[in-house]
């Protein structure tokens, strides 16, 4: 525990950014034949406030999830991060995609390690590094390659890996979504209280119901493809919240419905 | 142990009373260790035994080696235990010991003894071992400036080659150059060049090192090349959001997950260089393996011949070991790499 804190201090993560995404469209070039993905959508996430984005899969979330990270800039509209607009990738900005997607050829250490050393900041921060890996409890595998790792375990690198740079926005699209049921409730649990006790914002997507509302101060559901904002949902609960309040349940079956799935349930 | 195998060790003081044969208890024969003694010493034998067709000093010679190596053979494999490691490894290899004093037996015989095989053309052991005692000044000049030539142009070829796939893989404007010119030139057997190149260059050397070069520069190329264009572009996304600048994104993304393909290119081009060394001592530069081999061949030398073979097929195949090993430390990452 003292451990643990003093890998937090270390971090030193800074509070969270405000997200306004304002009115922005998208679309991709198939065959010459234009496909929108995303129509007219607008957030405003405040500072240290956790989103969680649903909606069919195919939608356009992982998307609009690259416009937030600035990898692609939208066809219409504007996305901006503390009142400044984005206009390209930025440490600030971290994502943690669904694949760990660490590199094969370098150690667990290096990987996490990864954003510091692109930053040219590595030599002075290495500390960070150890407090990161600290952070996710995989001191032991510092030196094991990726390939000696566990699906969880990998996730946990990719974790450390973004939060290595104090994001101010964490970005997460569908970080669980491969884990078998266990690990992926003990990874819930886990990055809430992350979040409760560093502060960044939260942008999750996920297509979990259930893991949507056990983690976010609101969840935003979206239509089919091209993706429009259907409900904006307030999830009013305080924290650590359990998976069997009646609250949480009638938002559930109320979710639900809003993707067609209260037939199902 | 459950199951037999010729290499199953036969307790040697098993019968006798215990204490007086402490000793020799924990000495144990090994079959196959003795049946390679044997075999190298049936190998000695026959050198002495019949007299030999053809006139040649080093029979006797080679008979006592043979019967050392015998010696060496047993005793090592007996004491295989304490010699750890080393013992373990000559124990695993007795039987290929046991083939190879079988096959020198057979070709003594068959060549010196009783000449089944047409003489000059198929020498006997001890005629080539005179090879390396009597020629062995000339063989060294030979294999220096081989290996001389080959690293030059090898590595030449292999920076190059790198550099070219590199920039193609990564920048469009320059694929849009260097990718025709690849396609036309590259293909051509670097051996059809020979005779251009050795009239254009200052010198045959220069001219060997050019074509050598060339040989092994195609095929890095393209590997490469197909290495920096087939990585996933999730890997810049993660390196982008991170911070990275497109130096970084180069140097650290793109080269270290194309490195499996670079190693595959640089062993083609190991293979095909050889070809071309080859080649290109035989018509033009007067020195190296290559040109001791067409020396031979002039003099009818046949042993000369076979102990140049040998020499060079040690060689090649020590280049390639060595080129494994640096595959292997660099790659350590990846899972079942093939072992050479
Ligand atoms: N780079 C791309 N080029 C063309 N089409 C794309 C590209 N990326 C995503 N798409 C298309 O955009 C749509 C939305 O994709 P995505 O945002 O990944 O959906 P999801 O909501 O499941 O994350 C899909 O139909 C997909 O085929
Ligand atoms: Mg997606």
């Amino acid at each position: 525990m003292v451990a643990l804190a003093l890998a937090e201090q270390a971090l030193s993560i800074a509070a969270g950014a405000s997200l306004e995404i304002d009115g922005v469209s998208h679309a991709f070039d198939i065959d010459g034949k234009v496909l929108p993905v995303l129509d007219d959508v607008s957030i405003k996430v405040a500072p240290g406030e956790f989103v969680a984005l649903l909606g069919p899969s195919g939608c356009g979330k992982s998307t609009l999830l690259r416009l937030v990270a600035g990898l692609e800039p939208p066809r219409a509209g504007s996305l901006r991060e503390d009142g400044v607009p984005i206009t390209g990738p930025n440490p600030s900005r971290v994502v943690v995609f669904q694949d760990p997607t660490l590199f094969p050829w370098r150690h667990v250490w290096n990987n996490v390690a990864l954003g510091l050393e692109a930053q040219g900041i590595l030599k002075s921060q290495r500390h960070r590094v150890d407090a990161a890996i600290e952070l996710v409890g995989l001191s032991t595998f510092r030196n094991a390659f990726p390939h000696q790792l566990s699906g969880g375990m990998a996730q946990r690198v990719a974790l450390a890996r973004a939060l290595v740079n104090d994001p101010k926005i964490l970005v997460l699209d569908e970080p669980l979504g491969k884990l078998d049921s266990l690990t992926r409730i003990t990874m819930q649990a886990e990055l809430v209280s992350l979040w409760q006790r560093s502060g960044f914002t939260a942008l999750l997507v996920t297509h979990d119901v259930e893991e949507a509302l056990f983690l976010a101060n609101r969840v935003i559901v979206f239509s089919d493809r091209p993706a429009k904002i259907k409900a904006d949902i307030v999830v009013d609960r305080p924290y650590p919240r359990h998976r069997g309040d009646a609250h949480l349940a009638e938002l559930r079956r109320h979710i639900l419905g809003l993707l067609g799935l209260d037939a199902t349930w | 142990m459950p199951t037999y195998s010729a290499s199953d060790a036969v307790p040697f003081g098993a019968v006798g009373p215990a204490g007086e044969l402490g000793l020799f208890r924990q000495l144990h024969v090994s079959a196959s260790g003795l049946a390679a003694g044997l075999a190298w010493l049936a190998f000695g034998m026959s050198c002495l035994w019949w007299p030999d067709i053809g006139d040649w000093p080093r029979t006797e010679g080679v008979a006592i080696t043979a019967f050392i190596i015998a010696a060496g053979i047993v005793l090592a494999t007996t004491t295989a235990k304490w010699l750890g490691r080393a013992g373990a490894g000559l124990q695993q290899r007795a039987p290929w010991l046991l083939a190879l004093g079988l096959f020198l037996t057979l070709w003594e015989v068959a060549t010196a003894k009783f000449g089944w095989l047409p003489l000059p053309f198929f020498p006997p052991p001890q005629s080539i071992v005179e090879v390396y005692t009597d020629d062995l000044p000339k063989l060294l000049d030979s294999v220096l400036a081989s290996v001389k030539l080959q690293l030059g142009g090898y590595f030449i070829g292999a920076a190059a080659g790198f550099l070219t796939g590199v920039s193609i893989g990564w920048s469009r404007g320059v694929g849009y150059w260097v990718h025709p010119v690849l396609r036309f030139i590259g293909p051509l057997p670097a051996t059809a060049w020979l005779p251009i190149a050795f009239f254009t260059f200052p010198s045959s050397w220069s001219a060997s090192t050019f074509l050598i070069a060339l040989a092994t520069g195609f095929p890095v190329t393209v590997l490469t090349w197909s290495g920096v264009a087939s990585v996933s572009s999730a890997y810049y996304d993660v390196a982008r959001t991170l911070g990275a600048k497109p130096s970084f994104l180069v140097l650290k993304v793109a080269i270290p997950a194309a490195l499996p393909h670079v190693f595959v290119g640089l062993f083609m081009g190991l293979g095909s260089s050889f070809a071309v060394l080859v080649v290109a001592e035989m018509i033009g530069v007067k020195a190296g393996l290559g040109w001791y081999l067409q020396w031979a061949q002039g003099w009818a030398a046949y042993a000369n011949m076979y102990a140049a073979l040998i020499v060079m097929s040690l060689l090649c195949s020590g280049a390639i070991t060595l080129l494994f090993k640096v595959r292997d430390h660099l790659l350590v990452w990846q899972k079942g790499v093939v072992k050479w």
